[in-house]
């Protein structure tokens, strides 16, 4: 395969809407992956009606380690959702065109992550049938507050931001989705909002997409630094620092990042995409994830560094029990194999290819996902005063099978989101990338009149 | 707490003019003939035939039958979620605890987790094993909730369900409290709890009225706490555990009023004072907490360390 994206024989219109429409049609392993998927959702639904029914004491979690996996999850969601507004907001505004065609898939990624970030915040709840008192008796000066106005606000800035690029698609679905059910033409006649392909229309379309792009960075920034404020907000040791606002920022770039670049893999061979999510995005993708794990291993410098070095009584214990002491195997391995490894392979040209790449992508977001376990427990584990008086259970954690398995119906939930969007609606936008292959609106204007 | 319960007083709500007439007589009077009698009276509520005498407002000593005379103060679950957020007005409660005394006797503890209907490893108070290292001698420390003057847990409390009244009592309000733990974790003192399932004798509290200076009957999926035994407070008793100690551990009083008293001599001192001649600290002043609580040095102990038979520090600090 060549490096360069944009050599050999110039794609047509038809060429595109069929390339990007045929996995739609195509339903070879979705039923089988759907069934999996629900599968997974049903075992993670049957142990949160046993939660809902017996409490949260049916977790691992005690009075000491009061927030164990969801809340570590939780972050975890909310870092890979973020990526949505890295890659279509930042990276579009500064006109960076090889994105175009991953754009939407971060997109989608951002949707999944963030509607189940929102409900896996509620299986936490040890009273989620009071929920609404977050809006009854609110208290503004809560940071879950902050947390749940910008996440509502994040979550509806992506839809839009997803809505919005599709609707000059939906003249090419219609045309070419023929052949299918009634209720997906439905949708992509409703989807089209009336767009005809005339040049105001695209006009009025990209400016939206500009303010929009424009809005969600502040949102963005605020979703994390606000999470990240869940600990940072409080006087416990590991937790009370003052960089954790761009710490997890950072480190939700990688999250998502990676996310992006298994996503990459998954939709370019499984759809059969390879001339579109070319070597040529691999590499693009590889090099900036090399430099967002490089700023996010600056701040993990300061992070552990700075009180490793002073040792200030309390900090001690956490430090080392993360560097020598009981977490040590689950740090170095994060630390080493989803961080330093990855960066120092991710800059040869060989491993940003798209199978390394993949490899890379998996290690880097598991990684992801016990960092937060990593940020989240032991400072718990090592409170101020010492745990004493209660049973030999309240003094450590692990999750159990119940939180295993409502865990995992959240992400199985949020790939099912990812997996039903990719199903109804091309993974890029047509139009974008017809753009991109020098065609004219009146050239696609024509194609779609034509019959 | 069971007199709070008073089944009878529902049916009886409808009450003639006559027994309102007394009610407000009783107010009156409170303090005066009453005091010893009827408050001590309460429990058997439900027994008539005996005959009581009451200063009416007019100043007239009336008898009236023991099974009509309600409770001052028995207010509705409304009224005392009012009250309860309110708090004493005028009072700033402090307790201080003198570490030289504690022999780990834990009835503070027994006496604590009955009146709140915990369970065994629930604790509203716990004594610690403490141990300053290097030569220094271990030494007992009870610690119940700091009632913090800058508390971390009620700030980041999203629906207001614990917070601080005017009498520097942090409480949790049960019945409105999501069970998002935010409080348990940013509390520097691990004074928070959790119900985690249902709480002990779910069955014999159903119908039992939540009392927000109790936090009884205790609910599933939510957090509990010290309360300073806010109810007891309410009755101008000392708080559970402080007269619970057989070993004057404990001073409680009002830093207003610049007095503390002893729960179990029952000897009443100036709390500066007392602070200042003792040298008295709070736990972890570096976090800026301000704590209501405040601990005497662990001097003058004539008596052994033991705990479980065992006199050696089993858990560390930090353990």
């Amino acid at each position: 395969m060549s490096e360069v994206n944009k050599e050999g024989t110039k794609k047509t219109i038809g060429t595109i809407v069929s390339d990007l429409t045929r996995p739609i049609k195509n339903h070879k392993g979705f039923t089988i992956w759907i069934l999996f998927l629900l599968t997974v959702m049903g075992v993670g639904m049957m142990a949160y009606v046993d939660q809902l029914a017996n409490g949260l004491g049916v977790t691992a979690m005690r009075d000491y380690i009061s927030w164990g996996l969801y809340i570590s999850s939780f972050i975890f969601f909310i870092a890979t959702a973020l990526v949505g507004m890295l890659i279509s907001a930042v990276l579009g505004l500064i006109g960076i065109k090889w994105i175009t065609p991953i754009a939407r898939i971060a997109e989608m990624i951002a949707l999944g992550f963030a509607m189940w970030a929102g409900l896996i915040i509620i299986f936490d709840m040890g009273r989620p049938d009071r929920a609404l008192n977050l809006f009854i008796h609110g208290r503004l000066q809560s940071p879950i507050l902050w947390d749940v106005t910008v996440v509502t606000t994040y979550i509806a800035i992506s839809v839009l931001l997803y809505l919005l690029p599709l609707i000059p698609d939906m003249p090419f679905l219609k045309k070419a989705m023929t052949d299918q059910a009634k209720w997906k033409q439905k949708i992509y006649k409703i989807l089209s909002f009336g767009f005809e392909g005339r040049p105001e229309q695209y006009k009025s379309i990209k400016k939206l997409i500009r303010i929009l792009a424009i809005l969600i960075i502040p949102v963005a920034l605020a979703i994390h630094t606000v999470t990240s404020w869940l600990f940072a907000m409080t006087p416990r040791i590991g937790w009370d620092s003052t960089i954790f606002g761009p710490y997890y920022v950072t480190g939700a770039f990688v999250a998502g990042g990676a996310a992006v670049m298994i996503a990459m893999f998954v939709l370019s061979r499984n759809y059969n995409l390879k001339d579109y999510i070319t070597d040529f995005h691999f590499d693009k993708m590889g090099k900036l994830l090399v430099l967002l794990m490089l700023v996010y291993f600056y701040f993990n410098i300061n992070e552990y560094i700075v009180p490793g070095y002073k040792m200030k009584a309390g900090d001690d214990h956490h430090i080392l029990g993360l560097f020598t002491g009981h977490y040590a195997k689950m740090f170095w391995t994060v630390q080493l194999g989803g961080m330093i490894i990855p960066i120092i392979l991710l800059l040869f040209r060989r491993m940003r290819k798209p199978l390394p790449s993949l490899f890379i992508g998996i290690a880097v977001i598991i990684g992801a996902f016990f960092k937060r376990y990593i940020i989240t427990i032991p400072t718990l584990v090592h409170p101020h005063l010492p745990i004493q008086n209660v049973p030999e259970e309240f003094h450590s954690y692990w999750p159990n099978a119940w939180e295993w398995a409502i865990t995992m119906m959240a992400i199985a939930g949020a790939v099912l989101i990812i997996t039903i969007l990719a199903k109804l609606f091309p993974i890029m936008p047509i139009w974008e990338v017809a753009h991109e292959e020098g065609i004219t609106n009146e050239e696609m204007n024509k194609y779609v009149k034509e019959s | 707490m069971k007199e709070k319960k008073n089944p009878e007083k529902k049916s009886e709500k409808k009450s003639t003019s006559r027994r309102d007439f007394l009610k407000k007589g009783l107010l009156a009077g409170a303090g005066t003939v009453l005091a010893g009698g009827v408050v001590g009276s309460f429990n058997a509520f439900a027994q008539n035939g005996e005959k009581i005498k009451v200063l009416g407002s007019d100043g007239k000593v009336m008898t009236v039958d023991k099974s009509h005379l309600q409770e001052i103060g028995l207010k509705t679950e409304e009224e005392m979620q009012v009250a309860g957020r309110e708090g004493i007005p005028g009072k700033k409660w402090v307790m201080v605890i003198d570490l030289g005394k504690c022999k780990n006797a834990r009835l503070c503890m027994a006496s604590c987790q009955h009146a709140h209907e915990l369970k065994p490893e629930q604790h509203h108070i716990n004594v610690l094993r403490m141990d300053r290292g290097g030569d220094t001698s271990p030494f007992f420390m009870p610690k119940p909730c700091q009632h913090c003057d800058n508390p971390p847990c009620t700030k980041v409390c999203p629906v207001d369900a614990t917070f601080k009244r005017q009498d520097g009592i942090v409480l949790i309000d049960n019945e409105r409290c999501i069970g998002c733990r935010f409080c348990i974790a940013a509390c520097p003192y691990s004074a928070r709890i959790f119900n985690w399932s249902d709480p002990k004798d779910k069955e014999k509290y159903e119908d039992v009225e939540y009392n927000i200076e109790l936090n009884v009957p205790q609910k599933k999926g939510t957090v509990s706490k010290c309360l300073f035994s806010a109810d007891r407070l309410r009755e101008g008793k000392l708080p559970y555990c402080v007269s619970a100690c057989p070993n004057g551990v404990y001073w409680f009083g009002d830093a207003n009023e610049d007095a503390v008293t002893n729960g179990t001599t029952k000897e009443t001192v100036p709390f500066k004072k007392l602070l200042k001649d003792n040298a008295a600290y709070t736990l972890l002043p570096e976090l800026g907490t301000k704590p209501s609580v405040y601990y005497l040095p662990e001097k003058d102990r004539l008596f052994p360390f033991e705990y479980e038979g065992k006199s050696d520090m089993e858990d560390k600090n930090h353990s």
